[in-house]
């Protein structure tokens, strides 16, 4: 938790004075309209610059060893891990083949192979909520979901 | 009087046909969206914002609005059958809750809980429909400074009563202020924050940034804790109901402590959590029996659901009158009315009076109907939470999937939506308030049109801010909520010596 609590310190460290230097680049002083377009940036990348150096400061003031437990449970990563990738998977499916069939892939993937479930649930429930939001969104609604790149699939519906 | 003349204007709006149909629609969404883990309020009205885009506004804030109060009520039914509070603001509500359901008096809970819930809306929206007019007739007087000075007292109320780490706070509402200013700048027209990159011109949605952070992240942590649902069976019917609408008047001063609670503390930002626990902690300090609490006391659950739900109401008012969202569902409501072309803020009242009393009377018409379909449909509410999670977690991320990617038709924010949805997660595991940073996502635009408006009116002279007597007043007030943590730990250091 300790280290964790550093490391994200540092990473917003890091954001703070990536906005900081991009602000600058952009003036924060006083132009002919009022303020400059890095004004406001500038004085908000100082702040999270302030705040970020303190969370990474405190956990070496705070010499209390107990009240620190891990940044994830023993053995809770391999859960963790295992939603996420398949979810990653996903959108970057989506890119390649659209949503609808990447949606069906995923689910279908996850029921099966971390759900456990029966072939015939898992079919069922994968082909069954992607078709009804295809009608919900692409139909009824009218907000067209990603088709993908490749026209013989976007062509199929 | 004019208030009475208008909110009957409200609701020959709110009880036409098609907008009945809206709220009954979205209190049934809303209530499967607070049963979820990983949908609450903000994340459920963010998913549905992009199919209200067909919708005249009224109709659409409506709909959001319903999907709120259903929201709310199902947090009530996850923490008393399950244990598990849908929202922050129900954990309260499990304390004695779910003891009286193991006991066999889950009926009598769930009962209590939505009469508290009906009781302490009804309350808060009568203090709406007084209050908001003569709010928002005031705030007309209000030039840039006094609405900086606003949103500065809206920030400074979660450094100073947030009661979490103050740097992590304020990191988190400086990042979503910058977040915020990524892509067009608003008055000199220049890109900022791009760094040279097409994808970063438009900016980030914040409708996107509450899916990941709120959904993704929530469904990560659920995960990560291995939840295991074990639901205790509960059936509501209706010698229960009148058997436990007998008993509850005898508790009248749990129900106005908690509403009057509520209605104060959901005024300000992030205000139901803290609002239901204080109101839990007075109802036990002040009970007959408080050694029955957390063993299955009614008052315990009387008194957080009457206050979280006055607070989630009341968290409207701002949003309102000023444009100022009291919680992070006000917020993404608040993006809405953007979207659908409507100005936030007091002139609202005079421009568009069918929009804000359709809103306020659909409140009245929604708790009702809210309140009977919940009643009613306890079991099938119950039953979602039983589904196998190997097909609950991936049907709601693509449903989040699809919510992101709908607000702006790019793949990119879906991307964007798992990003937020790791920032969600460590920022949870790590005490990071998240709220904060979504209000100032949204607020952004508006914050800093505000900042540079009054200092062009001043020439670059900070003293702008207490010019005016009301800016002074927000602003001081705002330092000095800001520097409160500071204060209050250096008397109990005091005090501890």
């Amino acid at each position: 938790m300790r280290k964790a609590d550093i490391a994200c310190g540092f990473v917003l460290l890091f954001f703070g004075g990536l906005v900081l230097w991009e602000s600058l680049e952009l003036k924060i002083g006083w132009g002919l309209n009022g303020p400059e377009a890095g004004f406001f940036p500038f004085w908000l990348a100082t702040g999270l610059v302030i705040c970020s150096t303190v969370i990474m400061v405190q956990p070496f003031l705070d010499h209390s060893s107990s009240g620190w437990p891990p940044f994830v449970k023993r053995g809770a990563w391999l859960p963790v891990i295992k939603v996420a990738l398949p979810a990653f998977g996903m959108v970057a499916l989506t890119e390649a083949i659209g949503l609808y069939p990447a949606a069906f892939i995923y689910l279908a993937v996850y029921m099966r192979w971390i759900g456990k479930h029966r072939w015939i649930t898992t079919v069922l429930v994968s082909i069954l909520l992607p078709v009804v939001s295809y009608f919900i969104f692409d139909r009824w609604f009218l907000i067209p979901m990603p088709k993908g790149y490749w026209p013989w699939i976007s062509g199929l519906y | 009087m004019e208030a009475l003349g208008n909110l009957l204007m409200g609701f020959q709006i709110a009880l036409s046909p098609y907008n009945l149909v809206i709220a009954t629609v979205g209190i049934v969404l809303g209530t499967i969206i607070g049963v979820l883990p990983g949908l609450g309020g903000a994340n459920g009205v963010a998913i549905l914002l992009p199919v209200t885009f067909v919708m005249p506004p009224t109709s659409a804030i409506i709909l959001l609005s319903c999907i709120y109060w259903g929201a709310l009520f199902g947090g009530a039914i996850t923490s008393i059958l399950f244990n598990i509070p849908g929202e922050p603001w129900s954990v309260a509500t499990t304390f004695d809750g779910h003891p009286m359901a193991k006991a066999g008096r889950g009926g009598e809970a769930l009962t209590a809980a939505f009469t508290s819930s009906f009781f302490g809306a009804a309350f808060a929206i009568i203090l709406v429909t007084f209050f908001a007019p003569l709010i928002a007739e005031f705030s007309l007087k209000f030039g840039p400074p006094e609405f900086l000075g606003i949103q500065m007292l809206t920030f400074s109320a979660f450094v100073g009563l947030g009661g979490g780490s103050v740097p992590k706070t304020l990191a988190s509402i400086f990042i979503g202020f910058i977040l915020a200013a990524v892509g067009l700048d608003i008055i000199s027209g220049q890109l900022r924050l791009t760094f040279g990159t097409v994808e970063l011109m438009r900016g980030f949605n914040f409708v996107v940034a509450v899916i990941g952070l709120f959904g993704i992240g929530e469904i990560f942590l659920t995960v990560e804790e291995g939840l295991e649902l074990r639901g205790v069976q509960a059936k509501v019917d209706l010698r229960t109901v009148t058997r436990t609408l007998k008993g509850l008047p005898q508790y009248w001063r749990t129900f106005i402590r908690g509403a009057l609670i509520g209605s104060w503390m959901g005024i300000k930002p992030g205000g139901a959590t803290p609002a239901s626990f204080m109101s839990y902690g007075f109802a036990k300090r002040l009970s007959r029996n408080p050694e029955t609490f957390g063993k299955g006391a009614i008052e315990g659950v009387i008194a957080p659901e009457t206050a979280a739900h006055a607070a989630g109401v009341s968290a409207l008012l701002p949003m309102i009158t000023l444009g100022i969202p009291g919680s992070p569902t006000a917020a993404v409501m608040l993006g809405g009315l953007m979207i659908w072309g409507l100005q936030p803020g007091p002139m609202l009242f005079k421009e568009k009076p069918e929009f804000v009393w359709g809103l306020i009377a659909s409140m009245y018409t929604g708790n009702v109907i809210g309140v009977l379909i919940v009643m009613l449909f306890v079991p099938f509410f119950a039953a979602i939470l039983r589904l196998p999670f190997a097909i609950l977690f991936p049907s709601i991320v693509y449903v989040c999937a699809i919510g992101s990617f709908a607000v702006n038709n790019s793949t990119t924010d879906i991307w964007y939506m798992m990003l937020f949805g790791v920032v969600g997660y460590v920022f949870k595991k790590l005490d990071y308030p998240i709220a904060p940073m979504v209000l100032a996502l949204v607020l952004g635009d508006m914050a800093e049109s505000a900042l540079r408006q009054s200092l062009i009116m001043s020439q670059g002279s900070p003293m702008i801010f207490f010019a005016s007597p009301i800016s002074a007043v927000l602003v001081t007030a705002s330092i000095l909520l800001m520097i409160w943590p500071f204060i209050s730990s250096y008397l109990h250091g005091d005090r501890a010596v």
